[in-house]
């Protein structure tokens, strides 16, 4: 495929990078991302995904644009109140960039549909808000062996790891169950700031970039934490040894898919 | 440029920086090493910026030619792949 000009000039900061150039772009339009949460997460990630010329992004979520949403979830306008977030995220990609093709799924993820909904896709962005989905899309990714991001945001905190099948732990390698539900802080009593889906959720579309250029180091092994009062990025080596994990270890003990239990409002993550 | 087996060319006088040098660097990663492109510029600022661009990029300036009529065709050898 030859680009048109109008690519060439899109494109053009891409292309002029060594580590991009034409090949490279032509690498992130064959390729596809989905992204399970159309929120403060999947939000900025989206965006620069179609910015970034992703040729196919999926994106799956059930909920409607809330106003409390708007704060954060930066795909979204005030006219988009009430709308289906997919479909708001679907016309923000587009009129961004026309070369981006938006698959919508208003769904929730459950063990029923999530090996349907990632086996397309060369990777998967978790942008959701429980703890629930998160194990999900862990488990599913690792038996499907998809690479995935994922993150968590609260407050003024924010995590990050990369999953990619057979170069390090998993999520549930790290976090093995989900916490008891009255551990975990409901969505009013925690909050967040707005900018911390900014923060983390490019950072997860950075990595999704990166993977499809093939370039640099992924967070696989790490786990990558901002503290936004104190101004600290931490970068932890998680453990390497990981044969005893439940869902990637030599021995698995979880071979089918778990809906875990979900709280009424999970947190805001 | 007779003197210059061009592999191929490339017109890059109907776009402006920096998607001048863009066109240009994307005809150049579609040859092999070795192979030669011409590229057809217009006078000023494109020829004062592409030719040393490219020339960063690591690969060969041959020549740049004066069609004298305000443009140049400039020509290059592709190094690495």
């Amino acid at each position: 495929m030859a680009f048109t000009n109008e690519q060439l000039e899109r494109y053009s900061r891409h292309i002029i990078l060594k580590e991009v150039g034409s090949k490279g772009q032509k690498k992130l339009l064959d390729s596809s991302v989905l992204i399970i949460g159309a929120g403060g997460l999947g939000a900025p990630a989206a965006m620069y995904l179609a910015a970034s010329g992703v040729g196919t992004i999926g994106i799956a979520d059930a909920d409607e644009v809330d106003l409390s949403n708007l704060q954060r979830q930066i795909i979204h306008s005030t006219n988009d109140v009430g709308k289906a977030k997919v479909l708001s995220a679907k016309e923000t990609m587009e009129a961004m960039n026309p070369d981006v093709t938006v698959n919508t799924y208003r769904t929730f993820v459950s063990s029923d549909n999530i090996m349907d909904l990632i086996k397309d896709y060369d990777f998967i962005i978790d942008g959701t808000d429980n703890f629930p989905a998160k194990f999900l899309i862990n488990d599913a990714c690792v038996m499907a062996k998809k690479p995935f991001s994922h993150a968590g945001i609260i407050r003024f905190k924010g995590q990050l790891m990369t999953y990619v099948p057979g170069q390090g732990p998993c999520y549930r390698c790290v976090f093995k169950n989900p916490p008891p539900k009255d551990a975990v802080p409901t969505c009013k009593q925690a909050g967040v700031i707005g900018a911390m889906g900014g923060v983390i959720g490019s950072l997860q579309a950075m990595e999704a970039i990166k993977y499809i250029l093939g370039i640099g180091d992924l967070l696989t092994g790490y786990l990558l934490t901002y503290d936004a009062i104190n101004m600290e990025f931490h970068k932890i080596k998680l453990p390497t040894y990981t044969h005893n994990c439940a869902v990637c270890g030599d021995n698995p003990t979880i071979t089918e898919l778990i809906d875990y239990e979900q709280a009424e409002c999970d947190g805001v993550l | 440029m007779a003197n210059f087996n061009i592999d191929d060319t490339v017109d890059i006088t109907d776009v402006v920086c920096p998607t001048t040098f863009v066109k240009a660097k994307v005809a150049l990663e579609e040859l092999d090493d070795g192979q030669i492109l011409s590229v057809k510029m217009n006078d000023g600022e494109p020829v004062q910026n592409v030719p040393r661009s490219i020339k960063e990029e690591g690969h060969q300036i041959l020549k740049l030619i004066d069609n004298e009529d305000g443009t140049y065709n400039l020509i290059v050898k592709k190094v690495g792949d």
